[in-house]
């Protein structure tokens, strides 16, 4: 049965994964390096040196025309009007009409009135539906270009990326600031440099021209930067607390009681989903997305486990994993909203296993200034 | 891939090595930590417990999945490695020596004619 492979999108870099004799698994309809040498050292190689991941497989969207910066200010949850300059990223969310969360993502501005739209692998295809909705029955003067395939997208992550990358591209990295984008020249073809990631480390993610993703990356893994697969991006980004969508949010879920309130602009403009999150803020919540850490190491807290407390069951886990940096497993999860202040002890069944753990404060993990 | 001659497998990659005081020791193939990649828990039977060939005798749970691991023949449990539990990356380090995960007393050693020689578990794994 080799159909499932066939079917399976390849990223540009793909051959560059072979090469390295990285394990590939099907994601989100991707064949994508699971791992290279082993998730763990690679998560180290990212918290103490640097790293480079392909992204390619995440939704990438041109937005543009003189409609394009309200139709983005409509469908995501960020203020892009104001304080928005050219070169300036913003991280939000997609809602739905009832503020459940399509999908998380950043919007980049390019230009006067072009943006950049990333989404998630996974919800790709139902984002760019989205917003091409939104374009064609309120926001005519506008044009949405998938360019996932045009253009990869590398991130290359840790404390000594921002080093490497400069002396790699000839190029001041350190002068784009955190959550800006910046276009910068390379062996005569140009390149978008973010500085932003998905790890809780210092960093940049790399958008060139597909032609020349595989020159960007192996001139990186030449520079010694370690190549990392999606198994190392789970846990950093868990050890950061940055939610994972179709894990720890997804269209049943309040952007309130994912704790992403502040990546809202909820006075003044609106945004789809707006009003809903506006009301069920005057409500008492029910609920609210923690974290957590085991009383020890043992069995890995996963999605869908039950949190409990004598009384039965409380909430549920979303993520959970080994934590290299806290040395136990931690984990996300919503738990009724009486049993989340920060040092209570709960339970968690996982198998036939009962594991004690403490809700602790997000994120897990922040890195050294 | 390494897979010594100095002992049997199973189907289910685990490795079983007959010591010189008669006991034996059970742990899993170099082909199956890598596989499974990180370890992070090992769950394994009570020293004491009674178990028959191919029964459940615990879990093995890498950063990505959780696997069952099964007793290659029916023993005894006289010791769990203890090191291995509370440093799980040992399996993945040195999955036969240091990376032993129980000593058995075989109950009925002629269940060892049923298991792979290391040139027919070379076979299933390549």
């Amino acid at each position: 049965m080799k159909l499932m492979e066939t079917s399976l999108l390849k990223t540009p870099l793909f051959a560059a994964h072979t090469k390295l004799n990285s394990r590939l698994v099907p994601f989100a309809g991707w064949s994508m390096p699971v791992q290279y040498k082993g998730a763990l050292s690679e998560v180290s190689a990212v918290r103490n040196h640097v790293g480079v991941f392909d992204v390619s497989h995440m939704g990438r969207f041109l937005v543009e025309g003189v409609d394009s910066r309200e139709l983005l200010n409509w469908v995501h949850s960020a203020d892009l009007n104001i304080s928005m300059p050219i070169g300036r990223a913003r991280y939000g969310v997609f809602c739905n009409e009832t503020g459940g969360i399509i999908d998380d993502g950043v919007v980049y501005r390019l230009g006067e009135n072009k943006f950049l739209v990333v989404a998630n692998a996974s919800n790709s295809d139902k984002v760019l539906e989205w917003i091409t909705q939104w374009r064609n029955s309120s926001y005519p003067q506008s044009s949405i270009a998938n360019i996932t395939q045009n253009v990869s997208m590398i991130a290359m992550q840790g404390p000594k990326a921002i080093q490497s990358a400069s002396s790699i591209f000839n190029y001041d990295i350190s002068g784009i600031k955190p959550f800006r984008i910046r276009e910068v020249g390379f062996q005569n073809q140009s390149l978008w440099i973010a500085r932003t990631g998905y790890t809780g480390e210092d960093g940049i993610e790399i958008m060139p021209d597909s032609s020349q993703s595989i020159t960007i990356w192996e001139a990186l893994i030449d520079h010694g930067v370690v190549p990392c697969g999606l198994a190392a991006r789970d846990v950093l980004r868990l050890e950061a607390g940055l939610l994972l969508h179709g894990n720890d949010i997804d269209e049943n879920t309040n952007p309130i009681e994912a704790g992403l309130q502040k990546f809202l602009t909820l006075e003044g403009s609106h945004f789809c989903g707006s009003e809903s999150i506006k009301s069920f803020m005057k409500n008492p919540y029910l609920r609210k997305l923690v974290g957590f850490k085991t009383s020890s190491r043992g069995p890995v807290p996963r999605p869908h486990c039950l949190i409990t407390t004598e009384e039965g069951p409380v909430g549920e886990v979303s993520s959970g994993g080994y934590s290299p940096s806290l040395d136990t497993n931690i984990g996300l999860g919503y738990v009724r909203y009486a049993d989340t202040q920060i040092g209570h002890k709960l339970n968690v069944v996982v198998r036939d296993h009962s594991v004690g753990i403490e809700i602790v404060d997000l994120p897990f993990y922040k890195r050294q200034l | 891939m390494n897979v010594p001659e100095d002992r049997k497998y199973s189907k289910d990659h685990e490795w079983i090595a007959l010591d010189d005081d008669g006991t034996a020791k059970v742990g899993v193939s170099d082909f199956a930590q890598e596989q499974l990649g990180d370890v992070v828990f090992i769950e394994l039977p009570s020293v004491g417990s009674n178990l028959s060939q191919f029964d459940k005798m615990g879990e093995i749970e890498s950063v990505k999945a959780v696997s069952d691991l099964y007793v290659p023949a029916s023993v005894e449990v006289l010791a769990v490695n203890e090191e291995v539990l509370s440093s799980p990356e040992i399996l993945n380090e040195d999955p036969y020596e240091r990376g032993w995960l129980i000593k058995v007393r075989l109950k009925n050693p002629e269940e060892l004619e049923s298991l792979l020689n290391p040139d027919s578990y070379i076979n299933i794994i390549s």
